[in-house]
C-alpha cells in the first residue's frame, strides 16, 4: 500500500474553517493543517487537545524558586554567615526580603527558559532542522490541509474540491 | 447594618472615659501572666514611677478611646475607597475603549453608587477628628505646633503648613466633590447615551473620564497622605499613595467580580458569559500581584536600609501586629497567586467567590494595618467595635449598590462597543 495523501489548499482561512469542519465531519482523518499565520479557533475545530506548555512552566518555576533558595540558604547562612552590614544571618527567615529578588528572578528565568526549550524539544525546533512545508505557498497566503488517504482516492478529491479549495493534490508521502 | 450600629453603639459604650477605668482594665487583665510584671510595678512607690505610671495610663486611655473611633474610621474608608476603585476601573474601561466591558458598565455603576453615601458619612468623621471628638490624628492635637506647649512637636509644627485642620478639611471636601461629580455626570451620560441618535454623549463621557482619571491620580495620592499617612505624622513613605491604590483598586475590581456573579447567578445578566468573568479574574489576580509588588517593595526598601526615622513603622507592625502584617500578605497575595494563576479556575463561579472573600477580607486587614498601630497600638482587637462597623458599612453598600441596580437596565443600549461586548469571547 502505497502512502498516499490528498493536499488541498485554500486561499482563505475562513473557507479553510469550513472546510476542516466538514472533514471532521465526514470522519476524514486531518494529518496536518499548514498556514502562514495562526488561525483562530482552528486548533478547536481540529480537536487538538489543549497543550499542557502552562503547566511545565509553574513546575519550572518552582524548582527555580527551591533553586534560589538553596542556593542562597547554603552561601549566605550556613556556609559562611558573615555579618554584612549589619544584616541578620542567623536563619533563612530573618534576612529573606534581601533574597525576594533573587528567588523572583530565579523562578521566572528558570519557568521562562525550561519552558521556551520544552516548547523547541517538543515541536522538534532547532537550528539546522529540515524545513517540513510541502507547499512553499504556504508561508506567504496559502492554507493547505493534508488528508490521508486509503483507497479512497476519487472520493476523497471530490469532497474537497466541493470544499472550496482552489487546488486539489494526490501526493506520495514517503 | 442594624446589628452593625447597636455593635458600633456598644462599641463607643464600652470605651472607658476616665483613667481609673483604665486601671481597673489593666488590673483585670494582670490577674493572668502579667500578674507578677505589675505588682512590681505597684511596688514601687517613689514620686517618679507615679507619673510614669500616670503618662503610661492615659496613653493607654487615648488607646481605648480611639478604639471605637478607628474601628469606625477603617470600615468607613474601605468601603468607600471600594467604590472608588470600582469608579477608577469603570473610568480606565471606558477611556480605553475596552470591547469586553461596555456589558458590565451597570455593575459598576452599581458598585460606585455607595460613593455618594459613603464619602457622606467619611466626611462627617473627618469633620467630628477636627473638632477633637477623637485623636485619630494626632497632629491636630491642641498645642502640637505652639512652643512651650507640654503638647508640643517640633516636628509636626515643621508640617503645619500642610497639615493643619482647615487646608486638610479642605481637600477632602475638593476630592470628595470631585469623583461624586464624575460618577454623575458619568452615569448621567451613560444613561443620556442610551435614548440618543448619536454618539455625543459618549464622546462626552470619554473626555470626561480621561480628565477625572488626570485628578484622580493627583487626589489619589494626596488623599493617601491625608487620610491614611497622616496618622502617623512623624512617618513618611513615597510610593504609599501607589501602595493605598493598588489595595482598593482591587478590592473594587472584587467587588465588581462579585456582584456580577450574584446578578449572573440570578438570571439579570443574560450577556455576560464565562470570558467576561475570566477577564475580570484576571484583573483580580494581576492587580494582587501589583499590591504585593508595592508592599513589598516598600517593606524591603525601609527594611533594607533600616533608618530609624522610617523603620519605626514596620517594627511597630512586626511587633504588636505580627499576625494581621503577614496574613495580609498570605491572603492577598499567595492565596489569590495559587487559586487564580488557573485559567479554568478563573470561570468557576465558587472558586472566584471563594478568591474574592479572601481578597477583600485581606484588605481591609491591610487598611487595619495601616490605621490601627497609630491609633490604638497594642491595644488592638478585631472584636464587637470592628465586626459591627464593618457588618454596619456592608449593609450599607449592598443596600445602596443593589438600590441603584434597579434604577436602570443592566445593559447600555447604545454603547458603541455593546456588539462587541456581548459576544466578547476569549
Amino acid at each position: 500500500m502505497s502512502n498516499k495523501v490528498i493536499h488541498a489548499i485554500y486561499n482563505d482561512d475562513d473557507v479553510l474553517m469550513d472546510a476542516v469542519k466538514q472533514t471532521k465531519k465526514a470522519h476524514y482523518h486531518i494529518e496536518e493543517v499548514f498556514t502562514p499565520f495562526p488561525v483562530h479557533g482552528l486548533d478547536k475545530a481540529m480537536g487538538i487537545p489543549p497543550t499542557r506548555l502552562a503547566i511545565c512552566a509553574f513546575i519550572y518555576g518552582c524548582i527555580g524558586l527551591t533553586v534560589a533558595t538553596t542556593m542562597m540558604n547554603y552561601i549566605m547562612i550556613e556556609d559562611w554567615p558573615q555579618d554584612i552590614g549589619g544584616k541578620p544571618s542567623f536563619a533563612y527567615y530573618q534576612n529573606m526580603p534581601a533574597f525576594v529578588p533573587v528567588m523572583f528572578e530565579m523562578t521566572v528565568f528558570f519557568a521562562a527558559h525550561l519552558m521556551v526549550i520544552t516548547f523547541y524539544l517538543r515541536s522538534r525546533l532547532w537550528p539546522f532542522k529540515q524545513a517540513e512545508n510541502p507547499d512553499v505557498r504556504t508561508t506567504d497566503d496559502h492554507f493547505l490541509m493534508e488528508v490521508a488517504v486509503s483507497n479512497n482516492e476519487d472520493e476523497l478529491v471530490k469532497f474537497f474540491e466541493k470544499t472550496g479549495a482552489v487546488e486539489v493534490k494526490v501526493v506520495d508521502k514517503h | 447594618m442594624l446589628i452593625g450600629a447597636l455593635g458600633i453603639g456598644y462599641g463607643f459604650l464600652s470605651a472607658p472615659k476616665t483613667i481609673q477605668d483604665v486601671e481597673t482594665i489593666l488590673a483585670a487583665e494582670s490577674h493572668g501572666h502579667e500578674g507578677a510584671h505589675n505588682a512590681h510595678a505597684v511596688e514601687k512607690h517613689d514620686a517618679k514611677a507615679k507619673a510614669e505610671h500616670e503618662e503610661h495610663l492615659t496613653h493607654v486611655l487615648h488607646q481605648l478611646e480611639n478604639k471605637p473611633w478607628a474601628a469606625l474610621y477603617v470600615a468607613c474608608i474601605f468601603f468607600m475607597l471600594i467604590s472608588l476603585g470600582a469608579l477608577a476601573f469603570y473610568a480606565i474601561q471606558q477611556v480605553a475603549q475596552a470591547g469586553w466591558s461596555p456589558v458590565l458598565f451597570r455593575v459598576m455603576q452599581g458598585v460606585t453608587s455607595y460613593l455618594l453615601p459613603g464619602s457622606i458619612i467619611f466626611f462627617v468623621i473627618l469633620l467630628l477628628s477636627g473638632m477633637h471628638f477623637n485623636h485619630l490624628f494626632v497632629w491636630m492635637k491642641e498645642g502640637v505646633t505652639e512652643v512651650g506647649n507640654p503638647n508640643y512637636d517640633h516636628l509636626i509644627a515643621g508640617k503645619s503648613g500642610y497639615l493643619n485642620f482647615p487646608f486638610w478639611i479642605v481637600r477632602a471636601g475638593l476630592f470628595l466633590l470631585v469623583w461624586n461629580l464624575y460618577r454623575y455626570y458619568s452615569r448621567k451620560n451613560c444613561l443620556a447615551q442610551d435614548e440618543s441618535t448619536d454618539n455625543s454623549f459618549y464622546k462626552k463621557n470619554f473626555k470626561l473620564s480621561a480628565a477625572f482619571l488626570v485628578f484622580f491620580i493627583v487626589s489619589e495620592s494626596i488623599m493617601s497622605w491625608d487620610w491614611i499617612m497622616s496618622v502617623d505624622p512623624h512617618w513618611f513613605s513615597t510610593l504609599f499613595g501607589w501602595y493605598v491604590f493598588a489595595s482598593f483598586f482591587v478590592s473594587g475590581i472584587t467587588t465588581i467580580s462579585m456582584v456580577t456573579l450574584y446578578l449572573k447567578s440570578n438570571g439579570y445578566l443574560e450577556n455576560v458569559n464565562s470570558s467576561h468573568i475570566h477577564d475580570l479574574s484576571k484583573f483580580m489576580f494581576g492587580i494582587s500581584v501589583f499590591w504585593t509588588y508595592l508592599w513589598f517593595s516598600q517593606f524591603m526598601l525601609i527594611w533594607y536600609s533600616n533608618i530609624p526615622e522610617e523603620v519605626t513603622y514596620f517594627k511597630t507592625r512586626i511587633e504588636q501586629f505580627n499576625l494581621p502584617f503577614f496574613g495580609a500578605v498570605v491572603m492577598n497575595f499567595i492565596f489569590p497567586f495559587l487559586v487564580l494563576i488557573n485559567t479554568d479556575f478563573k470561570r468557576i463561579t465558587w472558586i472566584i467567590v471563594m478568591a474574592g472573600i479572601v481578597i477583600l477580607f485581606g484588605h481591609y486587614v491591610d487598611f487595619f494595618n495601616m490605621i490601627m498601630p497609630a491609633t490604638v497600638g497594642n491595644q488592638w482587637f478585631i472584636g464587637i467595635p470592628e465586626i459591627s462597623s464593618i457588618l454596619f458599612f456592608f449593609g450599607l453598600f449592598i443596600f445602596t449598590v443593589f438600590n441603584a441596580l434597579t434604577k436602570a437596565p443592566l445593559t447600555p443600549k447604545r454603547n458603541p462597543f455593546i456588539e462587541e461586548s456581548k459576544h466578547f469571547h476569549y
